[in-house]
């Protein structure tokens, strides 16, 4: 098989200092092969995804290299040359949609200014491939703008414009992170079906396993800038071998089983802070005096490349552990509830957006409400904290009625019910260090002054954050410690409910993990928790019960396990057939 | 499946639209009549008794009474705003008390030359500002930018008058005598036909405005060309002419226009300075003289077209603002 695509010694660097975003990658694809990279944020993954089309942000160059299609070398094309061989040869689909395509340009005149030729039949080869990615092909969609479309048909015509042309290669970045699992699910076998009718090779570049491993053929794990392996999508899945790999997918939740999650300690090196010994150390649980220098990169039988100088003694002597089930807790509730709400019904404007939802948590346990964008779950948690004002219906809290807005609740409910966001920024103010912002969180409820030091202390060590951290400012930390000390803030208060709102969405999987297992831990503890998310496999993880929402409604309810492995509704039982899931592991 | 996927377009949207617009407008309307109202009552607080201005110092007391009865002066001032604010919605402005022409006939001539400034200026304005602005924008941080930035925070932080005094002493009298440091233009014709005496006036009012606008064009542009859609574009193998014509002008444009609305109001303003400044037969010198007369029915008239103009031009920039130019 001759290669479509062919990458050799790709290397990445930051204008500024040289230091590099991408060290020395080199693979080759054959026709209508998908090729998966995955890797955390920081492993250079995007710079890599841009760099196959020659293009590199500003800030960054490609330093060297070969990026080979169909016989051609990109690096080495200029000017026009260039052009021409972005339009014929290799197509890009970025991760957002909203802002890929131009919002001021009607679909028609996007689709076909990348197509040389006449006008009449270049148009009949656009409504062919509109038919094609499921999208109707008249002239009135034609003339619509982007903003005029749901998210999933726009990722469909970033698609649509990005195989037109009958590129050779076409590189997807993240497609469908922003999407519904629904959407995802039909995105991602466009994208199947389109590579092996039309040929295409395509690079799917995710942070997502689950979805690399429903699409890819092979997978690059890159790690720090370099591939640290390269392995047929079975072979990652049922035997990986490098250290980072194996711990990536310990890592991952599932939706079908409860699991404790492993998380990987430390955290990704950044560029520039990378040194001469193997990139993984600093977090490998193998790590020997070997590890000090680059182990080079091993070629195995079945096309496998590896590096990883004790890949053999790791796999020999370690199972991968993601089965240890976390046992289900006892659906009987002994305990009266600490939160309840009645019967609520929330508007935006003229426009009802929740319909009689009631809810019960009791302490110790862990509620999870679960929905895709537009159910209504966001406003839930509004209301529940007293943000949201256009809506009816009855709170209690710890048996007490508690007043809809947040304005109008005593100082004690405030603390009472704490909650963390998605974006901690919320809930960090970032001129003030993270130690301050708890200390201003327990003067607002008028804590003891002379304790307050303490507090933080005891908070901060918690979330096992090292005290010492409290005297930085929040964008000095990582996205997870972030997300750590606005829930150490929040456990300042000595919340009797802790609410969170897809606190682990902008997190990457192994820190997601450890937040997950602080959060299990917290709730082991007595804090009762209203956990809401879109992913299903989290809540396999995080919650004991579960609340189903779609449009509004709650459409279904109950303990976790029986409605995750027996949902009735067709809505949740539609949700989770489109969750991915890794297959089992073999160890 | 792809028909359910469709996004309804929003039913509502040109019916809100209308709704905001009339509201818009009834708000412009409203603030109209308080500013007459507020005309009304400062000028008629301005200093000088108005008979004896129009019939000089040795008018007698009995002619001064009779004047004072037939301009209405005597009745209540509620009575005189009424009088002179229904006039106006007719449009009739009165009558000037100088030469005893009416307002709206004196007035005609001026208003002409007066748009013809703010009008010419404009056209000239706004495609020099875009030029530069793009060019400096795509010269970013190089020299060419720079000095443009330089420049406009100077010019931009000068009064017009100062700006206009410079020109005068640069091309008009002491550096090059290359033009008209007044602008004459004889009753009746328009300013096109005398195009040396445009020249100064327009200029200074085409460099402030150059220098204001560029700059937002340069943000605009730099933003569009940093985007992710131009990203796409790029990727899509287009080259700079199209992805600065096609795919970053249109959007640049969106927060240009509104402000380019803003602009011209503020060009009204600064009209009246420049036309004092170069004797500019227009509005603006009409106004100073009218004060320099207590010519009141030519003053509330002035301002109140002023007024007027600059409420127009600002509804059309915050239409243009929430309107999404760029759905055009
Ligand atoms: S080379 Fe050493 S440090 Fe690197 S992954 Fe292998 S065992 Fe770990």
């Amino acid at each position: 098989m001759t290669a479509t695509l062919e990458v050799a010694d790709l290397t990445i660097v930051r204008d500024a200092d040289e230091a590099r975003i991408v060290d020395g990658l080199s693979f080759a694809l054959g026709p209508g092969e998908v090729l998966g990279v995955v890797g955390e944020s920081g492993s250079g993954k995007s710079t890599v995804a841009l760099g196959l089309l020659a293009f590199a942000r500003p800030g960054a160059r490609i330093a060297g290299g070969r990026v080979v299609i169909d016989g051609v070398d990109l690096l080495a094309l200029r000017g026009g040359e260039l052009r021409d061989a972005r339009r014929r040869l290799a197509a890009y689909v970025a991760q957002d949609p909203a802002t890929a395509l131009n919002p001021a340009l009607a679909l028609r005149t996007q689709l076909l200014e990348s197509l040389d030729g006449p006008p009449a039949e270049n148009l009949d080869r656009i409504r062919r491939v509109l038919r094609t990615v499921g999208l109707p092909a008249d002239d009135a969609f034609l003339r619509r703008k982007p903003r005029q479309l749901s998210g999933g048909q726009q990722q469909r015509i970033a698609i649509a414009m990005a195989v037109v042309a009958r590129p050779r290669v076409i590189v997807l970045d993240e497609p469908t992170t922003g999407l519904d699992v629904s959407t995802q699910a039909k995105v991602l076998a466009l994208v199947k079906q389109l590579c092996a009718d039309e040929g295409i090779a395509a690079i799917y570049v995710s942070h997502d396993l689950a979805v690399v491993a429903d699409v890819a053929d092979r997978v690059i794990v890159m790690y720090g800038g370099e591939l640290v392996e390269l392995v047929p999508t079975d072979a990652l899945l049922g035997a990986p071998r490098h250290p980072y790999s194996r711990a990536l997918l310990a890592a991952v939740p599932s939706a079908r089983e409860r699991q404790v999650l492993h998380p990987i300690r430390g955290r990704a090196p950044g560029v520039g802070e990378r040194d001469a010994g193997c990139v993984f150390r600093a977090r490998c649980d193998f790590a020997t005096d070997a590890c000090l220098e680059r182990p080079p990169l091993e070629a195995e039988p079945g096309g496998r490349l590896v590096r990883c100088v004790r890949a053999d003694e790791v796999q020999r002597l370690t199972r991968i552990t993601r089965v240890a089930d976390r046992p289900e807790r006892p659906g009987l509730v002994c305990r009266p509830a600490v939160l309840e709400a009645e019967g609520i019904d929330a508007h935006y404007g003229e426009r009802q957006v929740l319909f009689n939802v009631s809810l019960e948590l009791e302490p110790g346990r862990c509620l999870a409400v679960v929905g895709e964008s537009g159910s209504g779950k966001s406003t839930l948690s509004r209301c529940l904290i007293g943000l949201h004002e256009q809506y009816e219906g009855r709170l209690r809290l710890d048996g007490e009625e508690l007043p809809l807005t947040a304005r109008a609740r005593p100082a004690a409910a405030r603390r009472e019910l704490q909650y963390v966001f998605q974006n901690p920024f919320g809930s960090l103010n970032p001129r003030r260090t993270v130690g301050s912002s708890i200390a201003a969180a327990l003067r607002l409820f008028g804590s003891d002054g002379r304790r307050t030091g303490a507090v933080v202390a005891e908070a901060l060590e918690r979330v096992e954050i090292s005290a010492r951290l409290a005297e930085r400012y929040p964008a000095e930390l990582s996205g997870g410690q972030r997300q750590r000390v606005a829930i150490a803030r929040a456990l300042a208060c000595e919340p009797k409910v802790l609410l969170c709102d897809e606190v682990t969405s902008a997190l990457d999987v192994s820190v997601q993990a450890s937040v997950i297992e602080l959060l299990r831990g917290l709730i082991d503890e007595g804090l009762a928790m209203l956990f809401v998310t879109h992913d299903l496999a989290i809540v396999r993880s995080i919650a004991d019960s579960v609340v189903v929402l779609s449009e509004g409604h709650v459409v279904e309810r109950g303990e976790t396990a029986a409605v995750l492995d027996r949902p009735s509704h067709p809505y949740t039982q539609g949700l989770l057939a489109d969750t991915l899931e890794l297959p089992a592991l073999a160890g | 499946m792809a028909v359910e996927l469709l996004a309804a377009p929003a039913p509502s949207r040109s019916t809100r639209r209308a709704r905001a617009v009339a509201l818009a407008v009834a708000q412009g309307v409203g603030t109209l009549l308080v500013v007459s109202l507020l005309i009304f009552l400062v000028t008629q607080a301005m200093p000088g008794d108005v008979a004896r201005v129009v019939l000089g110092t040795r008018a007698t007391p009995e002619t001064l009474a009779t004047l004072r009865e037939q301009l209405g002066l005597d009745r209540p001032i509620w009575e005189q705003y009424g009088t002179w604010l229904w006039g106006v919605l007719r449009g009739d402005f009165g009558t000037s008390l100088v030469n005893g022409m009416p307002v709206s006939e004196l007035l005609a001539g001026r208003i002409r030359n007066s748009l013809t400034l703010s009008v010419v200026a404009m056209l000239i304005m706004l495609p020099i500002s875009l030029l530069v602005g793009i060019v400096a924008a795509q010269r970013r941080d190089r020299a060419f930018d720079q000095g443009f930035l330089g420049t406009s925070i100077v010019v931009n932080a000068t009064p017009e008058f100062v700006t206009g005094t410079v020109l005068i002493a640069l091309l008009g009298t002491t550096v090059f005598h290359l033009l008209p440091p007044v602008s004459f233009i004889p009753p009746g014709d328009s300013p096109l036909a005398h195009p040396e005496a445009m020249v100064l006036p327009v200029l200074t009012l085409v460099v402030s405005g150059v220098m204001y606008l560029g700059r937002l064009v340069r943000i605009a542009f730099i933003d569009a060309m940093s985007s992710e859609y131009v990203q796409t574009a790029r990727l899509k193998g287009l080259g700079t002419p199209r992805i600065l014509a096609r795919h970053a002008l249109p959007n640049a444009l969106g927060p240009v226009i509104p402000a380019a609305s803003l602009v011209a109001a503020y060009t009204v303003g600064g009209v009246v300075v420049v036309e004092y400044l170069f004797a500019f037969p227009g509005i603006g010198a009409a106004l100073v003289e009218a004060v320099n007369n207590r010519d009141l029915p030519v003053i509330q008239a002035i301002v109140l077209l002023i007024a007027a103009t600059y409420y127009v031009l600002n509804l059309v920039a915050d239409l243009l603002a929430g309107g999404e130019p760029q759905g055009r």
